[in-house]
């Protein structure tokens, strides 16, 4: 009988700590996927940050360090300009890459560093217990929204995306989400392209992922995936935000 | 080598290069520009290294992390308010145990304060700085001479311990130029440290990290990091004495101040009083045991600094009420003058009789 689904060979046999119906789990094994498919498993090193995916060094089987929180995108470059034979990728989710971060991943976007990030976006911190985060939507109820986010107050969910690709350092950012088997595979895809940018020496890369936080948005599973079709993505909508890896010179 | 005339700024980025530093990430802030910009004009196009002017201190120190993760020598340079930024990245990389060399040429504090030479940043370089329970290396030069040879040192020890290690020298010392002799070739492989995170090629995966949700496991943590420091205690403990022997007055001074202090003990002995000198080349580990051993014969004690006294709770605590311990200290980065010391020793001198 053929085999068609199986454990990817860079993801640990260790069970994962995140709550039923969260994104990141779904995301772990993409990364895997693509470190095997694309044969990077000796040369990748990925910086997971403070949060929820503070483990994942425990669950993918590739080289990882800690990074304070906000500064994936400066760790990966000191790393990367020490070693440029490394692919270097940071998992950071909104608080960390669109708050408190903001500063070293424009910059490090901006320098066109030959980073990756694998941007999650689920609209509140998580691990904290679900705060409001920059990428929160309006009227979203979060613990420090919780009359809902208003614009007066808080301000808007920021398009760090959006902002990224004026950047001409940056020359792949693609949105897309983990709610269905469509959208999964072309996440898996889009993940796929920018490891493919970095080894192409080509400039910055980013997918943004929007992805399920059913305990912290008070939801089941399958409302969490819906809600992300029904308001997230009106929000943020998917797709290619800047492809510039077909120009012969990313500059 | 013969000697050049260079800044102490200048000349800190020489010894580096020389050291073998691959990668340094800087930001600028007034009085340690030099340093950058000779990284940037001698380093930046040197074979297989980098340079970055940051966008922050923050990231500046937090490119160090990734380059010491890489396991190159690595270096970053910032004056009092930009070492304050870095304290959160000196922590992770004391936690990761990762090597790193911080200068921080200081000013007058606090705030943004002025950019004149001031020695006020003393407690945060020698207890720690960051958050957490942990220690640096803290290393403190007195002339350009000594900026050069305690670069290279600095590199040695932070490699030798895993550890990062602070040069605390001061705006002065950073600008003032001085004949200065440097002493190593740079080497012509850069070196790259055996347990270097460069992925999982011919071994199992691994990782670096801090965070753990097991008191325990941190609990273990910090006592391999105590263990370490009690070591380095005993190891690298540094100072010099200037005509200790007979003193009767001693005065403890480091970097900066302890170059004033020398003009104002050289006239005070030409004048017949018993003045000598003590002055800690590592301010952590702290000389305290050979403070311990000069108690013993002398009792009174000058402690003389550009701050409203920093070390001079160093001294008390390892002389333990044995001497008889005064202070004369110029805050905010005014310069004392040897005259105005050598007042403040003759005063106490006749005073003690």
């Amino acid at each position: 009988m053929k085999k068609v689904y199986t454990r990817p060979k860079y993801l640990k046999k260790v069970h994962f700590h995140y709550c039923p119906g969260c994104g990141h789990s779904i995301i772990h094994r993409l990364i895997t996927e693509v470190v095997e498919e694309l044969n990077i498993h000796d040369r990748v090193i990925g910086i997971p940050p403070p949060g929820c995916s503070v483990f994942a060094y425990y669950y993918l089987d590739v080289d990882m360090a800690e990074s304070a929180h906000g500064r994936g995108a400066a760790v990966a470059t000191g790393l990367k300009r020490a070693y440029p034979e490394a692919i270097v990728f940071t998992y950071q989710g909104d608080g960390d890459l669109a708050a408190i971060g903001t500063g070293e991943t424009i910059h490090a976007a901006n320098r066109g560093e030959r980073i990756t990030a694998i941007f999650i976006n689920n609209a509140v911190y998580g691990m904290t217990g679900g705060q409001m985060a920059p990428t929160t939507l309006l009227n979203q109820k979060t613990t420090t929204t919780p009359y809902g986010r208003d614009t007066k107050l808080e301000g808007y969910p920021i398009k760090i995306s959006e902002m990224l690709a004026l950047t001409k350092g940056a020359v792949y950012i693609e949105r897309t989400a983990v709610n269905s088997p469509a959208n999964i595979r072309k996440t898996k895809k889009a993940i796929r392209k920018a490891f493919q940018t970095q080894i192409d020496d080509l400039g910055y890369s980013l997918v943004e992922i929007l992805s399920p936080c059913p305990t912290n948005w008070r939801m089941t599973p399958l409302e969490a995936w819906q809600w992300i079709d029904k308001e997230m993505t009106r929000e943020f909508p998917l797709g290619v935000i800047k492809d510039v890896t077909g120009a012969k010179d990313a500059d | 080598m013969p000697k050049v005339l260079m800044t102490g700024n200048a000349a800190i980025g020489e010894a580096a290069i020389r050291a073998g530093c691959q990668c340094y990430f800087g930001y600028p802030i007034t009085p340690q520009n030099e340093l950058t910009e000779y990284m940037a004009t001698h380093l930046s196009r040197r074979k297989g290294c980098s340079f970055i002017q940051a966008e922050s201190e923050i990231s500046a120190i937090n490119m160090v992390y990734g380059a010491s993760l890489a396991g190159v020598r690595t270096m970053t340079s910032s004056s009092s308010p930009g070492i304050s930024l870095k304290q959160e990245g000196i922590s992770y990389l004391a936690a990761c145990e990762l090597p790193a060399v911080i200068v921080n040429m200081s000013r007058g504090g606090p705030g943004l304060g002025s950019i004149s030479a001031a020695q006020s940043d003393y407690f945060q370089a020698t207890r720690g700085g960051g958050h957490g329970d942990y220690r640096t290396i803290v290393l403190g030069p007195s002339s350009v001479q000594e900026l050069a040879d305690l670069t290279h040192r600095a590199f040695d020890l932070a490699d030798k311990y895993q550890i990062p290690v602070i040069i605390l020298g001061d705006g002065m010392l950073g600008q003032m130029m001085e004949p200065v002799e440097f002493k190593h070739e740079a080497p012509k492989e850069l070196p790259v440290r055996s347990n270097a995170l460069r992925g999982a090629k011919g071994r199992p995966s691994r990782y670096i990290k801090t965070f753990t949700s097991k008191p325990t496991e941190l609990e273990e943590i910090n006592w391999s990091l105590f263990r370490r420091y009690q070591l380095i205690k005993k190891e690298e403990t540094k100072f010099e004495t200037l005509m200790a022997e007979d003193a009767e007055l001693l005065v403890v001074a480091y970097g900066i101040a302890a170059r004033i202090a020398k003009g104002a003990i050289n006239r005070a002995r030409s004048n017949g009083m018993k003045v000598g000198m003590l002055r800690p080349i590592s301010l952590w580990p702290f000389p305290t045991h050979k403070l311990e051993e000069l108690a013993k014969k002398t009792k009174h004690y000058l402690v003389f600094e550009m701050n409203m006294g920093q070390m001079l709770e160093d001294v008390q605590l390892a002389l333990g009420g044995k001497g008889d311990v005064s202070f004369y200290g110029r805050p905010g980065g005014v310069i004392p003058t040897p005259s105005e010391v050598y007042r403040v020793i003759s005063r106490l001198y006749y005073r003690k009789a």
